[in-house]
């Protein structure tokens, strides 16, 4: 056992991976030399050489699309965009490629890609480095899509994730890097270093995609959440005294249903709780399957507690972050409910 | 006041329109033979012309000549001239069922057969194309069976593909012959990738990617000569320009620019301009890049200009963008005659062969339609299973899936 911060946790499981595997490579902007802008791939290109670890060309569309030529001749692309809020331009390679390449060819060409991308807000990114788009790939039929909550998930999953013979969505919650953040953006930054998941095995070891993870048992009101409202759900709890119970999902597509319905079928209560905007977000497919497979349990509405429906600020932002607060009235209100 | 004058956009439009006379006096025909043939170890800045001219083999008398001229054996060119005509009496058999409602859709290739065809003469077993939804000849020659691709186009119980593609998306990994996607462009970049993890793997194989002149406008296009240039990717990008993205003429997407070739200019990539009606250039071409890529000199952007004597599908009628005749005045001909006049030139071909090997050609793609109409057409006789729609969407079907297929009852 070693201790890291998730971007070790993150370095950590490419590294295993590419020692592994040869057809493991990993690239995209900054990636190579440098190590990345958040430094998730340091020291990779000196351990692979430069031909398994490089730099790219400031081309969304172009490193995904090539990740796919490579992954239908038999790699294994790790491909980094650098922020989620630039993954647009490769939208169309994603969704209309790599998501479909298994499908239309009936099998003969596959798509074992991974596409890492930092996520979410909390850092003053104004709102080109803290969107969190999740959404946008659950809706595509094809893709996984991946959120880990800390270091040894995170690992776990990214090795799954590599060895996953389809293409994965990897959203890495960016204010969670270096520590658990649980929304009192006021208060001293707590270290990995401190915390039981920032404990993590230094070989090779998987955590399964469509997996959720009961983070806090409780029996009062079920919390369905990833990524970094997961602390902030559990700082609510605290601070509120409702006994929740919290769900870390992990991995939103393929979703982990029966997890979510023996919880919420047990407190009879739910409340979602994601960063991204409300309208049309993951928490309308989550809120839509509880009463789906929960009518007859549920004593309260559902409730969603997310960012607002506007682009994300940059003075604003603790305005705009679902904070301990508004979650904690939220699962008040749901007690009431 | 303003010094200047009111502003105005310019919008390019064709020299012709319906109910003019067809006019390619623009189009500047270099005389065959007449272009030179570097070598492939040429540095790009010494051919820069190559990327405003048009490499031609075959003269106005049916001879080869000229420096590119000689790559193919005598057996080679009536191979070629056996696909070529194998493929126009399939584009004419596959029209005819889409109108008898045999299945909803289809794209022919009348006047582009030898782009495709020749270009399959110069690849090798291991090889991959990226095409786009005109180089079925590259699986004609290539020899896959014609009653899989037609399996395909009636999407019946023996599509290879399931039931899940439009018409003509074809998909065979084993003939080097990538899926369709149907998207434009998208899949030029991931030529470049495929070449690259080739590269990567220390191979000798090589991809070839394929754009319309249209489709040259997408990012992917940008991207693919970006990425193709940076990792001296060994890959072929090929631009067929046939003049026509659907209704729009080709100087909507070529802008300023002399050639759409001339676009590898700027990226350092040698970038050549061929005659894509002569069955003889488009293969010497075809093999200096193809050698190129091979010996790891890194890509080549080839032009090839052409003419889309059909409309762009069957949902299209060309006869109210171009005039009706504009097709009789291209300048480069029609590349099945063209092959044939040069056949006979060596006295190995005369037109009552030709006629015999026209029909024979027509019993086999008969031949094929029967066997492949007895299982099934669009909308009758044998269907790909509806459990086929909720498979392969993942290597492992997840719970979700699973679930909405019980609720279907398959």
């Amino acid at each position: 056992m070693a201790r890291m911060t998730m971007i070790e946790a993150i370095r950590s499981a490419m590294d295993v991976s590419m020692g592994r595997d040869e057809n493991v490579v990993v690239f995209g902007e900054d990636v190579g030399y440098f190590g990345g802008v958040f430094r998730a791939t340091a020291g990779l290109q000196q351990k692979y050489g430069r031909q398994r670890c490089f730099d790219a060309p400031i081309s969304e569309l172009g490193i995904v699309g090539a990740a796919i030529g490579m992954a239908a001749y038999g790699l294994r692309p790790c491909v980094e965009v650098q922020f989620a809020d630039y993954v647009y331009p490769a939208y169309d390679q994603i969704v209309s490629e790599a998501a479909r390449l298994r499908y239309r060819s009936a099998g003969q060409f596959t798509c074992p890609i991974v596409i890492r991308m930092p996520t979410g807000g909390g850092i003053f990114g104004g709102q080109t480095h803290s969107q969190s788009p999740e959404a946008l790939f659950t809706h595509v039929s094809g893709l996984k899509v991946v959120v880990p909550s800390n270091p040894r998930d995170a690992k776990g999953l990214l090795i799954a994730a590599i060895e996953d013979p389809d293409p994965v969505i990897f959203l890495e919650p960016k204010r969670l890097y270096n520590g658990p953040f649980d929304g009192h953006h006021d208060r001293p930054v707590t270290a990995w270093s401190k915390h039981e998941f920032g404990e993590v095995q230094e070989g090779h070891y998987t955590t399964p995609l469509g997996k959720a993870e009961i983070r806090r048992a409780g029996s009062d009101v079920t919390v369905l959440t990833y990524g970094t409202m997961v602390y902030v759900a559990q700082a609510a709890a605290e601070e509120t005294g409702v006994d929740a119970e919290i769900i870390d999902l992990r991995t939103l597509l393929p979703l982990d249903l029966d997890t979510i319905v023996a919880s919420v079928k047990k407190t009879g209560r739910c409340v979602v709780v994601h960063e991204a905007t409300l309208t049309s977000g993951f928490g309308a497919e989550l809120a839509a399957l509880v009463q789906e497979n929960c009518f007859y349990h549920l004593e309260a509405p559902v409730a969603r507690v997310t960012g607002w429906d506007t682009p994300y600020p940059h003075a604003q932002e603790w305005d705009y972050f679902p904070g301990p607060k508004r979650v904690g009235e939220a699962l008040l209100a749901a007690m009431e409910g | 006041m303003s010094d200047y004058a009111p502003l105005s956009l310019h919008v390019p439009e064709p020299e012709v329109r319906p109910g003019d006379t067809p006019d390619f006096s623009k189009v500047v025909i270099p005389k065959a033979g007449s272009v030179p043939r570097p070598p492939v170890d040429v540095d790009p800045k010494e051919i820069r012309d190559l990327a405003f001219s048009i490499i031609r083999v075959l003269n106005r008398d049916g001879e080869a000549v000229g420096p590119w001229a000689g790559t193919l054996s005598e057996d080679e060119l009536k191979d070629g001239l056996r696909y070529m005509m194998t493929l126009r009496a399939f584009d004419a058999r596959m029209q005819t069922a889409q109108r008898q409602g045999k299945t909803s859709f289809y794209m022919q290739h009348m006047g582009e057969e030898a782009v495709s065809c020749a270009f399959r003469q110069a690849m090798e077993p291991g090889d991959m194309n990226f095409p786009t939804y005109r180089q079925a000849g590259l699986l004609i020659a290539g020899g896959y069976p014609m009653v899989d691709m037609m399996n395909q186009i009636y999407s019946n119980e023996a599509d290879p593909l399931k039931g899940r593609q439009l018409p003509i998306m074809y998909s065979s990994k084993e003939y080097g012959f990538f899926s369709i996607s149907g998207n434009l462009g998208t899949q030029y970049i991931q030529a470049v990738g495929w070449a690259m993890a080739s590269a990567i793997r220390h191979d000798t194989r090589i991809a070839a990617g394929w754009i319309g002149d249209g489709s040259t406008a997408e990012s992917d296009f940008h991207a693919a000569l970006v990425f193709a240039s940076t990792y001296r990717a060994p890959v072929v990008l090929n631009i067929v320009n046939n003049q026509w993205a659907i209704s729009t003429f080709q100087g909507i997407a070529r802008g300023g620019a002399g050639t759409f070739a001339a676009r590898g200019l700027g990226f350092g990539i040698p970038a050549l301009r061929v005659d894509g009606n002569d069955y003889l250039a488009v293969h010497a071409v075809a093999k200096w890049a193809v050698e190129r890529a091979r010996r790891g000199l890194g890509p080549t952007l080839v032009e090839y200009v052409t003419y889309r004597v059909g409309a762009h599908s069957t949902s299209d009628d060309p006869s109210a963008y171009r005039p009706k005749t504009e097709s009789d005045a291209w300048p480069l001909g029609d590349p099945v005659i063209r092959l044939k006049n040069h056949l006979i030139k060596l006295g190995l071909w005369s037109d009552d062969r030709h006629k015999q090997m026209e029909a024979e050609i027509m019993d086999g793609v008969v031949a094929a339609q029967k066997e492949a109409e007895a299982h099934g057409t669009l909308h009758s006789g044998g269907k790909p299973s509806v459990r086929d729609m909720f498979e392969g969407v993942y290597e492992e079907m997840p719970p979700h899936l699973r679930r909405q297929r019980q609720k279907v009852g398959v």
